[in-house]
Parts: structure tokens; sequence; C-alpha cells
């Protein structure tokens, strides 16, 4: 089968113009997410994760290779690439009805459809009741939900997720955990989640790629084999978490030194 | 509510028996009015007939509409200008850097100097005064609606972008919408300063107007009605400022309580 997004000998060089140092952000990705896949990055800050997923996203150029997404190469953004950030960046001000539709608005939907799209993705995050609520009034968890909401009204072929969950607190970043699958298993969309949290990775994920920093390389990739919902006390869980953690600490091991 | 109220009652009469027994002290009521001289002087200016055009609406009213005709046309003109310029320079960078230098030429020259050029290409009356208040209105409204474009948070702007939003969209639906606050700034700002330009330009420029009222009275040694006017120019400054604050507040319901 085809896959859905690859990357072939992908580079990033930041240059920067006032110092005149280069630095390697990403060297030689190659990489093939398949089609309604939930994929995981996973690796230590600095190590050009969210760079990775800024290039798939169209928001960066790559230095040297390519991204394609169902054949086709990917060098600007559009909305058959939906990204969630970690800040969530809703509109301030608009409602959440009208965050979630942002998209649908732009390529000209009427608004009749418009309201439909809107009370699908709402009650698929489950927010019903906040159509008419300012992102002010909402909680981190919640405007979060309402990122994804509006990333998928758009109905893309990706969702790409840089931390979504980083600035949520325990509590709801588990819950939000639980709410992403179901929402994946609802909507079966390709997904590439970046995230430094190991658990979070093997909870989440099919695979997992493990990246090590300068330069952004991926050092490895895990197939989880674990049934959801998965425990991330059972033995077959842990044994994943130290092969990756393994990894990550021999890198800034090596960095440190 | 109900004391705060009170307090501000208190604080006007305290304010009055300030003046008050300032004035019984000073005893020179030609030169240092009482509050019931104003209070008289008030009645007489609201009744006498008013200056060639609103005779109907009284002396002190026709000189307030005269006035407030002159500065909402100039206030309107400096918003639209200094709005759509503030965008154009704010998202262009290039049209910035060609525009900026002569901003920042003009810009430390305060208004009050145009004075002379402004009665000289334009004569007495609206058009000077027009002109005045645009000059003192549009830098502050111009100024604080780049500061706002400019200010867009990038992840709103890439965001949008991955929704699918083009140059035009990001304009439209996340630049213009994420700098209304400091243009609503800009307007509160530039609006005062309008208005002080205004009375500025009715004190020389102008033979109507509450500028040239409170001029008047001065040469014709009648204190009470110059103050009559001054108080005027206060209440309605004060008046435009609520209106501009409650559509602030009208229109910005979303915004982040600080």
């Amino acid at each position: 089968m085809e896959p859905k997004i690859k990357v072939a000998h992908l580079s990033k060089v930041f240059s920067d113009t006032k110092t005149g140092i280069d630095t390697q952000a990403l060297l030689d990705i190659d990489l093939e997410v398949n089609d309604s896949e939930l994929f995981c990055l996973v690796g230590p800050s600095g190590c050009g994760k969210t760079t990775f997923l800024r290039i798939v996203a169209g928001l960066e150029t790559p230095s040297s290779g390519a991204v394609y997404l169902g054949g086709h190469i990917v060098n600007t953004p559009g909305p058959d690439r939906g990204l969630v950030f970690q800040e969530f960046a809703l509109f301030p001000w608009r409602t959440v009805a009208e965050n979630v539709v942002f998209g649908p608005e732009i390529s000209g939907i009427p608004s009749s459809q418009r309201k439909q799209i809107a009370n699908k993705y709402i009650n698929l995050v489950r927010l019903a009741g906040k159509e008419h609520k300012y992102p002010k009034e909402l909680s981190g968890g919640m405007k979060q939900r309402v990122a994804i909401a509006r990333a998928l009204a758009n109905n893309p072929e990706v969702l790409l997720m840089d931390e979504p969950f980083g600035s949520l607190d325990a509590q709801t970043r588990n819950l939000m955990q639980i709410e992403l699958l179901r929402i994946w298993n609802e909507t079966k969309k390709t997904i590439i989640f970046v995230t430094h949290i190991v658990d979070e990775a093997i909870y989440l994920a099919d695979r997992i790629a493990v990246m090590s920093a300068s330069p952004g390389m991926i050092k490895e990739i895990f197939r989880i084999n674990i049934k959801r919902p998965r425990d991330s006390t059972a033995r077959s869980f842990r044994s994943y978490k130290r092969k990756i953690l393994n990894i990550i600490s021999a890198e800034v091991g090596d960095f440190s030194t | 509510m109900k004391k705060r109220r009170l307090f501000r009652i208190l604080s006007i009469a305290i304010f009055l028996l300030i003046w008050e027994i300032a004035a019984l002290l000073v005893s020179k009521p030609q030169i240092f009015p009482m509050p019931i001289d104003v209070l008289i002087a008030f009645k007489v200016l609201l009744l006498s007939t008013g200056p060639a055009g609103v005779e109907w609406a009284g002396e002190l009213l026709g000189h307030s509409l005269i006035s407030l005709t002159r500065v909402v046309a100039g206030f309107c003109i400096a918003s639209l200008s200094g709005i759509l310029l503030g965008i154009v320079m704010g998202w262009w960078q290039p049209i910035r850097n060609l525009i900026e230098p002569i901003i920042e030429i003009l810009r430390p020259i305060p208004p009050l100097a145009w004075i002379p050029l402004a009665m000289l290409w334009f004569g007495l009356g609206f058009k000077p005064a027009v002109f005045l208040i645009w000059l003192g209105a549009f830098s502050p409204i111009l100024l604080n609606t780049i500061f706002g474009v400019e200010s867009t948070s990038k992840n709103l702007i890439e965001t949008a972008k991955t929704l699918g939003a083009k140059q035009r969209e990001l304009l439209l639906k996340v630049v213009i919408p994420s700098a209304i606050p400091a243009i609503i700034t800009g307007l509160s700002v530039g609006f005062g300063v309008g208005w002080m330009c205004l009375v500025a330009a009715e004190l020389t420029g102008c033979n109507s107007g509450l500028g040239f009222m409170i001029m008047y009275y001065h040469w014709t040694m009648e204190p009470a009605k110059t103050i009559v006017g001054m108080l005027m120019i206060g209440f309605i400054g004060l008046l435009i400022f609520m209106i501009l604050k409650r559509i602030e507040n009208k229109l910005l319901a979303w915004r982040e309580e600080i």
C-alpha cells in the first residue's frame, strides 16, 4: 500500500545571518507514515521534532530532500494538513463555533453548511453547549479540544500535533490522550504526534520514531504491539519504555560529554 | 456602587466649595467669578441667539454644535486615513520603510505649530480646523494601528495558514481583528489630541465654535462666560470618551481581563 506521507532524505540547516553559524537541525530523515496510522515522534528537546513537523505542515522549507503527501510534494501550508500547536492558538475574538469553522469559511463553504460542520466537530470533541463561548472562558483542555476540532473541520488528510498536551496538567493530559484515541478511532485520520514524553508516545502510537539531537536524526522506529487501551504499568509497556529511554539517555549522555 | 456615587457627589461639592471660598477671598468677580456667576452665565448663554447658521440652538449649544461638526469631520478623516495607512504600513515592510522617515520627520512638530500654515492654506473657519484636528489625531491612530498589526501573534498567522488562509484572508480574518484593541486605543488617544487641536484652532483661526467663544468673552471681559465655555469643552470631551469606551467594551467582549 502507498504510504500516506513519505519523507525522503530530508535535511534542514538553519543559518544565523548575524553570527554566520549554521545549525544542522535535521539530517537525512527517511520516513513513511501509513494511512490512518498514529505515528509518534519522541526525542530530547532541541532534536528538531518541531522543525520536522513544521516542514510537513509547509511552514518551513527543507534545505534538501522532500515531503510527499499522497504522492504530491509538499512545500506550502495547506488545508490538507491540519496542525495543532501546544499553545492552542485559538482566535480569541472568535467563539468556539467560529474558531472551528475558520477553515471551511476560508474555502467558501456557505454558512448553513458551516453550521452543520461546526456541530459535527464540536460534538466529536464533546464541547456541545460551549459553541458560543469565547476562548478566554474555556479551560486548557477545552481549548485544545477546540483546536483539534478546528483542524479536523477542514477534513485534512493528516493531523499534525506538536506537543499538543504539553501545557496541560497531568490529569487533563491523560484524559486528552484517551479522547485523542477515541477521536482517532472515529475519524480514522493519519496522525503525526510529536512529544518528548515517552509514556505518552507508547500509550498512543502505532509506531514511534525515536530521534537524536544535533543533528536531528531518526535513531530507531518501534512498532508498539500492545492492545489498546494500554496500561503504563504493564511489563510490555515498561519494556518499550526502557528501550526508548536507553536510546534517548545515550544521546543526551553523548551530548553532555 | 451607591457609595461610589456618593463620593462622586462629595468630590464635586468639595471642589465647588474650594472655588467659592477662593472667589470670596479674591473678591474680584470680574477676574475670578464665583460658581453662582457661572451658573447665571450658563443660563444666559443657553438662551441668547446662537452664531450664524445655528441661531435656533442658542449661543452655547450653537458653538458646541459647530465645534462637534468640526471634530467629527476631522476625526473621521484621521481615523480612516490613519487606520488604512497603518494597516498597509504594518503589513508590508517595504511600504513602511518608504513612508516611515517622512512621518518620523513630521511627527515631532506639534500640530499647533501648523496653525499659521493652516490659516494660510485654508483661510478661516471649518477647513483649517478640520485640517488641524486631522493632524493631531492622525499620528496616534496611525502608530497604534501599525503596532497592532505588527504584534499579531505569529502562532495565529501560522495556524490560519495551515487552515488554508492566503494573504487576503490573513489580513482580513487574522491581522485586522487582532489589531482592533490597539486601533481603539489609538482612536481614544487621537480623539483627545484632536479635541485639543480643535480648541486651539478655534482660538485663533475661527469666528465660531467653543474655542472662539471662550476667547471672545475674554475680550469682552466676561470670565464667567469663558468658564462656561471651558466646562462645556471638558464635558463634551468626557462624553465622547465615554462613548468610545462603551464601543470598546462592546467590541472587545472576547478580550482576556487583565
